[in-house]
């Protein structure tokens, strides 16, 4: 009873006043937890915490490309179903000119430039690939724009995959170099004694977790920025209403081409990033289903919020990459635990418990959406926006009964 | 990257190719605001509005009425650049600008009014009014990324004019609510506040006074003389012919987008041919 209590007063806290705004309470949370994370990840570890880190700063590149595209999609109302072809030009872009690759292409010539420089080379170049997709297409509405990008999504890949001569195809590139930071601090958690240390190669998953954080700070703050200016009013009207957004002198073309090119300098930041941590790129890492994945964490985060998309983000990458993963050994020991050893292991047409579950994965990733939705349909943490639509329907719906009304008087 | 997207450059504000001699425009500039010159908009086989020509003077009230159908909001369109006219010349201040997009429009200083309200629904009122501003503003994406000490205090410019007119049209109370929030009537008033804010030389209303009580008809006519007083010429489209005829100097006639009659209220009243487009023949 007590548990049930509990419950209904989180739902209550949950549901309340659809205006009171979550979002500091949310930031204060999530900057305590960027925090306390490693601390927690070493210690409850013993020291051994460096994968946990490393998988948490992974996790913060897609938080990067949720928070892009939200920009796109969440601010300007533009359906990207092809995101994932920015990811992948931004990651490419790091692969060639900071690595030794470029010798065994027709160039013979390697490109190092620094990590700093290219995530900022890979930020331009992606934005100027969104310029390009942008300009000729912004002028279809909804689902056709969807499906164009849906195309450009698949055409990137393919292009890396059969461009061997330049891309080494399905093989990707690998090697490419760790970002070197001019000056780090040294001490007790990296296990060396206090000291400055000078050209400091970025290996341990530690540094990587400490730049993404710091990057996904500015990057909140910038986009917060943008939200509330000039800018980003006129991507919610266009959101709203194309046509009263126009005739209110707004450049709707300009507007949404820049909404485009800003999205898309996120996703090819991170894709630099991204190849930067992994130190390999490859076509199979940028295929439709990352676009897919993008666009869930933010429609199920709530789209349009900042803190939503974080923690929706976060969400789904601990499904994807965590949960999902890790179901087949736990099936196998729950069904030995519950005295089921029988069908842990394959025999006849049976696959064995591990390998059922294994091919049921997608469905459990199904059925953990549909089920999310139904709940809350409106997204983890919506913007006031959203909340409003959902839970009360039509707010006042004195809007036409008003009308109808003031006519017949 | 720049955000300068309604910046117009000089040429493109007054198309060296499409404006009239310097002259005539000084002259036209002065008694007339609007001159639409044999205007046609044709949508396939359909003509909407046929060799229509009339001027709007500076400082009036001008109304378009005729029958539902009669292509009256073709004719906006066509001025506010959303369908431009198959033919004819649309000359605001002196300039043509048939053809013309409608943000242009709008940076020239032609707002509007829709006939279905067309507000930014799940955006505070005060949003609205604010995103008005948009094409007055200058806040570049530099800016509004990094809020420097420029965008503070162009936004905080914005935010107190936004309040000034709301508080113009009187739902300064409602400014925080989202703007599908708002009663029928308060809606008229936010889509007017909000056209009023892209500092207009022209406001085009769309049947402002559509689906209003007495009241509120009395009420709309004050906020035009109003807005009147603030130097801005008004070209409305109406039905109800008392708010017609109380407030417009000049009106046009409109039936099967032929101009039938153009005159003031007295003339039109006794127009044969007005009085019949409206009743039938016989009437």
């Amino acid at each position: 009873m007590a548990i049930l209590r509990a419950l209904g007063k989180v739902r209550l806290v949950w549901e309340t006043d659809p205006r009171k705004d979550p979002n500091p309470l949310v930031y204060a949370i999530l900057g305590i937890g960027a925090i306390a994370y490693p601390l927690w990840a070493q210690i409850s570890t013993g020291g051994q915490g460096d994968f946990l880190i490393s998988v948490l700063a992974d996790a913060g590149v897609y938080i990067l490309l949720a928070i892009g595209l939200n920009i796109v999609v969440g601010f300007a109302g533009l359906l990207d179903l092809g995101y994932a072809a920015f990811f992948a030009i931004g990651a490419y872009t790091y692969a060639f000119l900071a690595s030794d690759h470029l010798v065994v292409t027709p160039l013979h010539e390697a490109i190092h430039l620094p990590f700093w420089i290219v995530l900022f080379v890979g930020l331009f170049v992606a934005a100027a690939f969104g310029l390009i997709l942008g300009a000729p297409t912004l002028r279809l509405r909804g689902d056709y724009l969807a499906i164009v990008t849906l195309g450009f999504g698949e055409i990137v890949p393919r292009v890396f995959k059969n461009l061997a001569t330049w891309t080494s195809g399905v093989n990707g590139i690998s090697a490419l170099d760790k970002p070197v930071l001019p000056v780090w601090l040294n001490g007790p958690w990296s296990g060396d004694p206090l000291a400055f240390v000078q050209n400091f190669k970025i290996i341990s998953p530690m540094a990587f977790y400490v730049v993404i954080v710091l990057l996904l700070g500015i990057c909140v703050v910038l986009v917060n920025n943008l939200r509330h200016s000039r800018v980003g009013r006129a991507w919610m009207a266009v959101r709203e209403d194309e046509v009263a957004a126009a005739a209110m002198g707004v450049n709707t073309t300009r507007i949404k081409l820049l909404a485009f090119a800003i999205g898309a300098s996120f996703s090819g930041f991170a894709g630099s990033f991204y190849g930067a941590k992994l130190s390999l790129v490859s076509p199979e890492n940028f295929g439709f289903t990352v676009s897919i994945t993008i666009l869930v964490m933010i429609v199920l985060g709530g789209m349009g919020n900042i803190p939503g998309v974080i923690i929706g983000s976060l969400l789904i990458y601990a499904i994807t990459f965590l949960f999902l993963p890790a179901l087949p050994p736990l099936a196998e020991d729950w069904a030995t635990s519950l005295g089921l050893g029988g069908i842990v292991p394959a025999s006849g047409d049976w696959p064995g418990i591990g390998q059922e579950v294994q091919r049921l994965k997608f469905l459990i990733f199904g059925i953990i959406l549909v089920l999310t939705m139904l709940l809350r349909p409106q997204g983890l943490i919506p913007s006031r926006v959203r909340q409003q639509e959902l839970l009360r329907g039509a707010p006042e719906d004195q809007t036409l009964e008003d009308v109808t009304a003031e006519t017949t008087a | 990257m720049s955000a300068s997207e309604e910046r117009l450059p000089r040429d493109e504000r007054a198309p060296a190719a499409l404006s009239v001699s310097r002259g005539a425009s000084r002259e036209i500039g002065q008694d007339y605001i609007l001159r639409i010159d044999h205007v046609t908009k044709r949508f396939g086989g359909l003509v909407a509005v046929d060799d229509v020509s009339f001027d709007v003077k500076r400082g009036e009230v001008f109304a378009l009425i005729g029958p539902n159908g009669a292509g009256k909001t073709t004719l906006f369109n066509s001025i506010t650049g959303i369908f431009p006219p198959s033919d004819g010349r649309v000359v605001f201040e002196g300039r043509d600008i048939a053809g013309s997009k409608p943000h242009q429009a709008a940076a020239l200083g032609i707002a509007r009014t829709f006939q279905n309200i067309r507000l930014f629904e799940y955006m505070s009122a005060l949003d609205n009014v604010r995103l008005g501003q948009h094409c007055r503003t200058h806040a570049k994406l530099w800016d509004s990324l990094f809020k420097t000490p420029f965008e503070r205090h162009e936004e905080k410019a914005i935010s107190e004019r936004a309040m000034e007119l709301l508080t113009f049209v009187g739902i300064e109370k409602r400014s925080e609510d989202y703007a599908r929030n708002l009663p029928y009537g308060q809606q008229r008033r936010l889509e007017i506040a909000r056209a009023l804010a892209t500092k207009p030389h022209l406001l085009l209303l769309d049947e402002p006074a559509a689906g209003f009580t007495p009241q509120e008809k009395v009420e709309l006519m004050r906020l035009v003389d109003k807005i009147l007083a603030e130097g801005i010429t008004v070209f409305l489209i109406e039905h109800d012919m008392k708010v017609v005829m109380g407030i417009s100097r000049n009106i046009a006639v409109l039936d099967h987008g032929e101009l039938i009659a153009l005159g003031p209220p007295e003339t039109i009243r006794r127009d044969q041919r007005v009085i019949e487009a409206y009743l039938g023949k016989g009437a």
